[in-house]
């Protein structure tokens, strides 16, 4: 199970990486371990807005579908374009190639945190509390 | 999440958790939901073969002069009509002909016969075994805890298993059980299984189980064999068209509402619980039909889900999930009489697209087609 410490975690399981004003999202190793092979993964409209917190995708796996979580506010700039093709990708790769959707954040100063966000320590006691 | 220290191992979990299996709780047991991907796990089962502990299936022994005549009385089949050494899917249903569980019975001698019972429904299925039982010269045992269940499933299983048998396995029909020795240990040899594929299924004495584990492991491991677990068995018991109890079978149904009314022996002699529901049953026309769906789109119908024609609701999905082999979602549903033919009928008219599947609020279409959505090749 790999948690890596740069990223920042929801309790929904999703992992965001922020460079500038941008956050790429994906869904965490722990994710998609308990989901099983994922072979569907429903993706926000590149342009479209998400907010914090509320469901703007989903992720089907064999044996279930899970609600995909935006976990910040603002615009979708682009969406994983091989994950439609290949869903595997989360699985295989949940850090890197099976990243999820790229979100541009609104008046955000570079490298400004958006709120609500867990750190990898504040998230690895969330799973070991599920555990 | 329930505390696995109170589930009951079976005599392999210490291989499955050595295997680094992802573990859950399944009818109070703690089993093998998957070692690592599912979908490479049922594929392995269709190309090669796959392992799987089933010990947490019920075996109840019955024995005695008067076993023969209490399982023709307790169940649906007529089990006194088996030679020794073969076996048969059949049923034991409530006095009112819903379904109490599906079970597989083998004779293992004249007065010997092994029930096995899903583990969900094990008790339900004891009790009523001895109720029914009682008076007539029969004991009724539960022995689950005196066996362990290895399957061994998939087109190379036979090649798998010859070099560690005497059994001639070519001779071993399907649906025959015998005893025989494996990789050195006493077990009772079955050619069943609930994949869709060729496959053993072996009974073996709990310290027995591990031995064979591992001795089958190594010599399935030149032809594809992969320890396969509960999420792959289920998909692949769906491509087969296979019912699951609480899914597709309930108490709430009959064999005939399954469309298993082949189960039901109305000819054989005497009487035996549920026949006068069952023979009425029947005789009256089906209230609802268990038909296989494949969707269109790629989102998953699961059970519970609405079948839709023409946007009215008209059935609920029973088992669904996306189909390694079909490469598609695949459903089984109950759908009111009648829906089948007018879907049929529409297609040939040339106008599909009126069924579908109420996906989370979202009418995903879906095409009708006969059961089982996989048959291996001959």
């Amino acid at each position: 199970m790999t948690v890596p410490d740069e990223l920042h975690y929801t309790r929904e399981h999703e992992w965001v990486a922020i460079a500038g004003t941008t956050a790429s999202v994906g869904i965490t190793d722990h994710a998609q371990r308990a989901l099983g092979d994922v072979v569907y993964v429903s993706l926000p409209a590149a342009g479209s807005k998400v907010t914090a917190g509320e469901p703007c995708g989903e992720v089907e796996s064999t044996k279930s579908v899970s609600d995909l979580f935006a976990p910040v506010n603002g615009e979708v700039a682009e969406v994983n374009p091989e994950i439609d093709e290949n869903p595997g990708l989360v699985n295989a790769d949940p850090y890197g190639a099976g990243w999820l959707f790229k979100v541009t954040l609104p008046g955000a100063a570079a490298g400004e945190l958006p709120p609500g966000l867990l750190s990898a320590a504040e998230y690895e006691e969330l799973i070991a509390a599920e555990e | 999440m329930t505390d696995p220290h109170a589930l009951r191992r079976t005599p392999l979990t210490g291989v499955h958790e050595r295997l680094g299996a992802t573990l859950t709780d399944f009818a109070g047991w703690l089993m093998p939901l998957r070692y690592g991907s599912e979908t490479a796990e049922h594929n392995a089962v269709r190309t090669a073969a796959g392992l799987f502990d089933l010990s947490h299936m019920g075996e109840i022994m019955v024995t005695g002069p008067g076993a023969a005549g209490a399982l023709d009385y307790a169940l649906v089949g007529q089990p006194s009509a088996l030679a020794p050494g073969r076996a048969r899917y059949t049923m034991i249903c409530a006095p009112d002909g819903g379904i109490l569980d599906d079970l597989i019975v083998y004779r293992l001698g004249g007065d010997e016969f092994l029930v096995v019972a899903n583990a969900i429904n094990t008790p339900v299925v004891m009790e009523a075994l001895a109720a029914r039982a009682r008076g007539k010269d029969a004991e009724v045992a539960d022995r689950t805890a005196d066996y362990a269940l290895i399957a061994l499933q998939g087109p190379h299983a036979e090649r798998i298993l010859a070099p560690l048998t005497d059994a001639d396995l070519a001779a071993v029909k399907y649906y025959a059980g015998y005893p025989a020795a494996v990789a050195g240990r006493q077990v009772l040899l079955a050619r069943t299984g609930y994949t869709g594929e060729d496959g053993f299924e072996l009974f073996t004495r709990p310290q027995d189980a591990e031995p064979v584990w591992e001795a089958l492991t190594a010599a399935g491991a030149a032809d594809g064999l992969v320890p396969a677990g509960l999420a792959a068995r289920d998909t692949l018991r769906l491509e087969a068209g296979m019912p699951l109890y609480g899914n597709e079978l309930s108490s709430e149904l009959t064999p005939f509402d399954a469309g298993l009314g082949r189960v039901v022996k109305l000819d054989k002699p005497g009487d035996f619980v549920g026949r006068a529901a069952l023979a009425e049953r029947a005789q009256t026309a089906p209230q609802r039909e268990l038909v296989g769906l494949v969707g269109q789109s790629r989102r998953v119908p699961r059970h519970g889900y609405d079948v839709l024609w023409d946007e009215a609701a008209c059935g609920k999905v029973t088992s669904g999930a996306p189909s390694p082999t079909l490469g598609a979602p695949i459903a089984m549903a109950y759908v009111e009489p009648g829906v089948a033919s007018q879907a049929r009928a529409a297609e040939h008219d040339g106008q599909p697209g009126r069924l579908a599947i109420d996906v989370r609020g979202s009418a995903e279409p879906a095409d009708l087609v006969p059961l089982p959505f996989y048959r291996r090749p001959a």
